[in-house]
């Protein structure tokens, strides 16, 4: 009960289909809620409708994949092209999210803050991963007060709020790129290293490990053989869920004016750097920035929600996000 | 939900409080101790940052006069050290960027951004028992689905972002409510009126910004109760549907909500920030931002440390709420 909670995690607060409202993969008094006895109203989710939607799901991440990898290098378009005479066009065929205030393609420019935003988000929720794996296996490997104090550690670096530590890490380091990645990355390895933790010790008890271990392989190798690719695929679920609020935290740290430089736009900076024209009534090119955050967030959630079910058949989620 | 004798268990509540104190203690000190180490590994110099733009003209030897004076020079640990004992007395430096003590800071801003809290707080357990419970009536059905997607989406839809749309559509487009601020552009005088219709915004915003957590609870919590014994009686006992709800279902599902508000701090923290922000909300979430980009290290880290208190509060006295909910939990945490 002493567990602290962690900070807003979009990723991986969801309903279970049987239980409660879930964290789904960390501590924290949110899993001692009583599940109650299972209740299952006529039709609670179908299963066309759930692979109806982890096809659309996967439809969308595709979609984004391949615009923010091919119109770049294909489309010969400069999203810096600026054309006075079409400054603030609403949506319309020609530019179907509008122009900005120098009238700048917002498509192309939302392509590119898109691409910006998501490989931060990769690249502070690959670090993030790979320390939180490290820190969980080693903790959960070697027990003992090693454990006690790393997950000391954790308890107290989630007691900050995960943007506002982020915004004083970004606030000491400023400006650039990196102090961005590693303010997001420091503060969500701590929900991964839990998980491993977890998943490390439940795994100690297992026979094969008991095997390795009377067979006199080494404890490095029972960490490195038995237990790191057992956590494998836990990790792996917590990095996807990662990303989308890995690039939630850098927009709002750009939107802040605390995130990526001007030149490096991002989504967060392109809604900031909307604001004069929202307050002049032109909604446009705040609407869609912030949509090209929403959607994906919802579209890898479907996805990891379908590998969840995979991973952990018994506890089906309804919509993992 | 009460002792036998049917009072509060104040003794054992009490007991809890102060042992929890006393683990927040070291947390707060580890806390104020990595703040100081942050700074020391960055590039941040707070002789730079204090001498501002005279300090590319003043001479060396001024420089390092104003590095002793303000103990710049001194090792880390010293550093922090002074920072505690003068914390302790209530003194927390004095900030650059609002050019009044610290301490003054909050004490002005607290306020303002408590009574924000709070108004968010209260639309958001408002609008989340209503939806959850027109929700769990029928799970699965229309407006179940529409609800909790919409509920979905809101989750993932950032605070600032949601800001921005209703300064638009209510401020810009309708031009029925203020778009930011606590008084009317030219009024110095804060008065209740302009301050509730100031208040609106932001408290909707930060309100439905929450609204999922405590909708899909309430959600959860009725639809379980729904299947329990109670209702089952009360149902037998041929009461109306607007009473086994509200009088059975409601009561006993949203009691996992209730006692877990506490828990939500951190993500109000988080929303206070950007809302604040948005709306030029004079709270000291706002403040924190502006600290942040002038780098007024003093003011940033003072409300860090605050923050970190409100979350260890926050998590108590959901601890302590949930122990008097159920009994079998207890306060032995």
């Amino acid at each position: 009960m002493a567990e602290p909670v962690t900070g807003r995690v979009p990723g991986t607060t969801g309903t279970t289909a049987e239980g409660g409202p879930v964290k789904a993969a960390e501590g924290g008094p949110v899993e001692t809620v009583e599940a109650g006895p299972v209740w299952k109203p006529a039709g609670t989710v179908r299963s066309s409708t759930r692979t109806l939607r982890v096809r659309v799901s996967a439809a969308i991440v595709l979609l984004i994949a391949l615009a923010v990898l091919l119109v770049p290098p294909l489309a010969q378009l400069d999203q810096q092209a600026v054309d006075l005479s079409a400054k603030l066009l609403p949506p319309s065929w020609a530019h179907p999210f509008g122009t900005d205030d120098v009238g700048r393609d917002l498509l192309l420019r939302c392509v590119y803050g898109l691409r910006v935003s998501l490989l931060v988000g990769l690249v502070a929720a690959l670090v993030a991963t790979v320390l939180g794996t490290a820190v969980g296996a080693a903790a959960g490997a070697l027990g003992g007060w090693t454990d006690r104090l790393v997950m000391r550690a954790v308890d107290t670096l989630s007691s900050i709020p995960h943007l506002l530590l982020g915004i004083f890490i970004v606030a000491m380091f400023r400006p650039g790129v990196w102090p961005v990645v590693v303010s997001v990355a420091v503060t969500h390895w701590l929900s991964t290293a839990r998980i491993v933790r977890a998943e490390v010790l439940s795994l100690r008890g297992r026979p094969y490990v008991d095997a390795a271990i009377s067979g006199g392989a080494s404890r490095w190798r029972v960490a490195v053989r038995h237990l790191v690719p057992g956590v494998l695929p836990q990790a792996g679920l917590a990095a996807v869920l990662m990303v989308p609020h890995a690039m939630w935290h850098e927009s709002a740290l750009s939107f802040l004016g605390l995130g990526l430089p001007a030149h490096q736009a991002s989504l967060g900076n392109l809604v900031q750097s909307a604001r004069g024209s929202l307050l002049a009534g032109d909604w446009w090119p705040t609407l869609f920035p912030g949509l090209l955050l929403i959607i994906p967030t919802l579209a890898i959630a479907g996805l990891a929600g379908a590998w969840r079910d995979r991973l952990n058949p018994r506890r089906r989620s309804e919509l993992s996000l | 939900m009460t002792s036998p004798a049917g009072r509060l268990p104040w003794g054992p509540m009490a007991r809890m409080a102060g042992r929890r104190t006393l683990f927040a203690a070291p947390v707060l000190l580890v806390v104020t101790f990595g703040v100081f180490a942050i700074a020391a590994l960055s590039p941040f110099d707070p002789v730079k940052a204090y001498a501002g733009t005279a300090g590319l003209t003043a001479s060396q030897a001024d420089l390092d006069q104003l590095r002793a004076n303000l103990g710049a020079d001194q090792p880390l640990v010293a550093r922090w050290w002074d920072w505690l004992t003068s914390a302790l007395t209530g003194d927390l430096g004095t900030s650059a960027v609002m050019r009044q003590p610290v301490a003054d800071v909050i004490g002005e801003r607290l306020g303002w951004s408590a009574l924000l809290a709070a108004s968010a707080f209260a639309v958001a357990v408002l609008l989340g028992t209503a939806l959850g419970v027109l929700a769990a009536r029928r799970q699965g059905g229309l407006l179940d689905r529409a609800v909790s997607s919409l509920a979905y989406t809101l989750e993932a839809a950032p605070a600032f972002w949601l800001g921005l749309l209703a300064i638009w559509f209510f401020s810009v487009h309708l031009g029925v409510l203020p778009s930011g601020g606590l008084t009317d552009a030219g009024s110095d005088v804060v008065t209740p009126g302009q301050v509730a219709s100031h208040l609106v915004l932001p408290a909707l915003v930060l309100g439905v910004s929450q609204l999922p957590w405590f909708f899909l609870y309430v959600r959860q919590g009725v639809a379980d109760a729904l299947a329990e014994d109670p209702v089952r009686g009360a149902r037998a006992r041929g009461l109306a549907e607007r009473g086994v709800l509200v009088g059975h279902a409601l009561r006993s599902g949203m009691l996992p909500m209730l006692t877990l508000v506490g828990s939500r701090v951190p993500e109000l923290i988080t929303g206070a920030l950007l809302v604040e922000t948005v709306f030029s909300w004079p709270g000291i979430a706002a403040a924190t931002v502006q600290a942040a980009t002038s780098v007024d290290f003093p003011l940033l880290a003072a409300l860090t440390v605050l923050a970190t208190a409100a979350v260890l509060a926050g998590n108590l006295l959901s601890d302590l709420l949930y122990g008097l909910a159920d009994p079998r939990v207890g306060f032995d945490g």
